[in-house]
């Protein structure tokens, strides 16, 4: 059994307690409602995309340790990316969370989402961690529709 | 709870060492099974019957000739007629289901169906299941009936006020659980019934929570349909019963077309079986319903009354230990409850509060308990629930008041 700290480690604690890029977006060019009807966690994210590059992403809502602080990394990671690396960092994140990343061939890759390795070891909880990835995708190819992990 | 003071004290050592499961372990520590309002577990005479069934008699039931199939129709029917006493019913009044959804769903779509029209009245509570709140929904879309909901109390208790004030002579139906499964109230059926009846609708009682924690008879309650689940009362999942007062089920039309349930078929006109047949279609969950009668006379052998007594005082110990928890706060808190322990601790979100309990053996339920109108009644998301058995002990209690401390110190 890993120790609970691998997954309540204290960066995520203290994502959880000061999330980041949180509250409003002006200026939106897009933007979607992600809901895990498990926990009940509910976030929207939007993104302000200029030229293909993500030059704002921020998200409101409310949700559990784990949704809320990986939405606040999330913001952190895409801010200033393209929407492609967008795309293949949300791949990369989910093979993180489901524990399909081959050790420290991607470290480099993984920069702050590495916090989250421990989720894998919680399958109930991934959800927690990929609802805002899988919201950030929908917000990007513009989207209507609600993102649900159920 | 009326308690009678005669009932023998329930031997709790004695009981869990009827439950094989209580024996394992979680996260290398003992575990801790707060979840019983989701699902009890089963003990060895349950798990005995159901082998037996298989081992021994396995065969289909109202149609052999042979032995096999004579055996399984005896002990089936045996079934039916245990969960009748358990109820206080006659066995002709006993509808084997699914469980308390397809008894609620059966109500709903033979005797709602035939009975509403446009402009009558459903009245709810706001503190059902969603299995007791779709049903009617889907009921009145089809009909043109309106849903009325009666509101609770920040206590969690029925505003018996309202209800007086929604229920009229537009009210063909009263549908309301026995206990709350979020919030544990109790809520006072025979006085229901009396008013329901007392303006000419029939009341549908939710037992899924009540039928296992407190003596039920459907006559001294006066009810015209109990509904309960096999698996929140230490049966198997994927049986139940309804509870149906004779003379409406004899009435009913059918609401599932098959065998079983029909006395002749031709392609010009099928005769339908007389209740409860007509409404078992198909071959049912034989061996549910006779791990379900073992059930049921496994917890009338120990006492109704005994097992609410020891819950009740469980129950008592529970919220003064939780009460001791800073930044907690209980929901639900009605003068009359069950076993359920429904709380949320400071702004910790209740999945958190529950990795961390697994993580520590203690397992209990969190979310929103099927039960969205509840949790948006009192404000939150989500909460935690601790839900009392009858194998259940203060020193888990203790374990779980102690991996709440936990909690705490990992979101200090």
């Amino acid at each position: 059994m890993s120790d609970l700290r691998d997954l309540y480690n204290d960066v995520i604690l203290g994502h959880t307690k000061r999330p980041r890029n949180f509250g409003p977006l002006d200026g939106a060019t897009g933007s979607a409602v992600g809901f895990n009807p498990l926990c009940g966690d509910k976030f929207v994210v939007r993104v302000r995309v200029e030229d293909d590059m993500i030059a704002d992403v921020r998200f409101e809502g409310e949700g559990c340790s784990i949704s809320k602080a990986s939405a606040s990394v999330m913001t952190e990671t895409l801010k200033g990316q393209s929407v492609a690396e967008a795309k293949r960092l949300g791949l990369v994140f989910r093979d993180l969370a489901m524990g399909n990343i081959d050790g420290a061939q991607r470290l480099e890759d993984l920069g702050k989402m590495a916090v989250f390795s421990g989720v894998a070891e919680y399958p109930v909880r991934v959800k927690c961690a990929t609802l805002a990835w899988h919201t950030v995708e929908a917000a990007l190819a513009g989207s209507d529709q609600p993102v649900s992990t159920e | 709870m009326s308690r009678a003071s005669t009932a023998p004290a329930l031997d709790v050592a004695r009981v869990r060492a009827d439950f094989p499961i209580l024996t394992r372990e979680v996260n290398g520590r003992p575990l801790v099974y707060l979840d019983n309002a989701a699902s009890t577990h089963r003990p060895r005479p349950v798990l005995d019957a159901i082998e037996q069934f298989y081992t021994v008699s396995n065969s289909n039931v109202h149609r052999g000739v042979h032995r096999l199939s004579q055996e399984a129709t005896q002990l089936f029917e045996d079934a039916r007629a245990t969960m009748a006493g358990f109820l206080g019913a006659d066995a002709r009044e006993i509808v084997f289901t699914r469980g308390t959804t397809e008894s609620l769903n059966l109500v709903a779509f033979s005797y709602g169906r035939a009975t509403l029209q446009a402009g009558d009245d459903v009245l709810l509570t706001h503190m059902e299941h969603h299995a007791n709140i779709v049903p009617w929904q889907l009921l009145c879309e089809q009909t043109g009936a309106t849903l009325k909901v009666v509101p609770i109390t920040d206590a969690g208790e029925l505003d018996l006020d309202a209800f007086d004030a929604l229920l009229g002579d537009r009210t063909r139906i009263v549908a309301v659980t026995h206990v709350s499964n979020a919030l544990g109230t109790i809520n006072p059926i025979a006085e229901l019934a009396r008013r329901a009846h007392a303006v000419g609708a029939v009341i549908v009682v939710d037992g899924a929570q009540g039928a296992p924690h407190m003596a039920v008879d459907v006559h001294t309650l006066d009810v015209d349909f109990y509904a309960l689940s096999g698996h929140k009362m230490y049966g198997p999942t994927g049986i139940g019963v309804l509870y149906g007062r004779r003379a409406l089920l004899d009435a009913m039309p059918p609401w599932q077309g098959g065998g079983d349930m029909i006395r002749s078929v031709t392609f010009e006109q099928t005769t339908y079986n007389d209740a409860p047949f007509r409404f078992e279609a198909g071959t049912p969950n034989i061996a549910g319903a006779i791990g379900l009668a073992a059930a049921a006379r496994y917890i009338s052998a120990l006492g109704l009354d005994a097992i609410a007594a020891r819950e009740a005082e469980l129950l008592a110990y529970g919220t003064q230990r939780l009460g001791e928890v800073e930044g907690l706060r209980m929901i639900g808190t009605a003068a009359h409850k069950a076993g359920v322990l429904g709380f949320v601790l400071q702004d910790i979100h209740p999945h958190d509060i529950g990795t961390i309990l697994d993580h520590e053996g203690v397992a209990v339920r969190t979310g929103h308990h099927c039960a969205q109108p509840v949790m948006e009644r009192f404000g939150v998301p989500a909460t935690a629930r601790a839900s009392l058995g009858i194998y259940n002990t203060h020193a888990e209690i203790d374990a779980l008041v102690a991996a709440l401390a936990k909690v705490r110190e990992v979101f200090a």
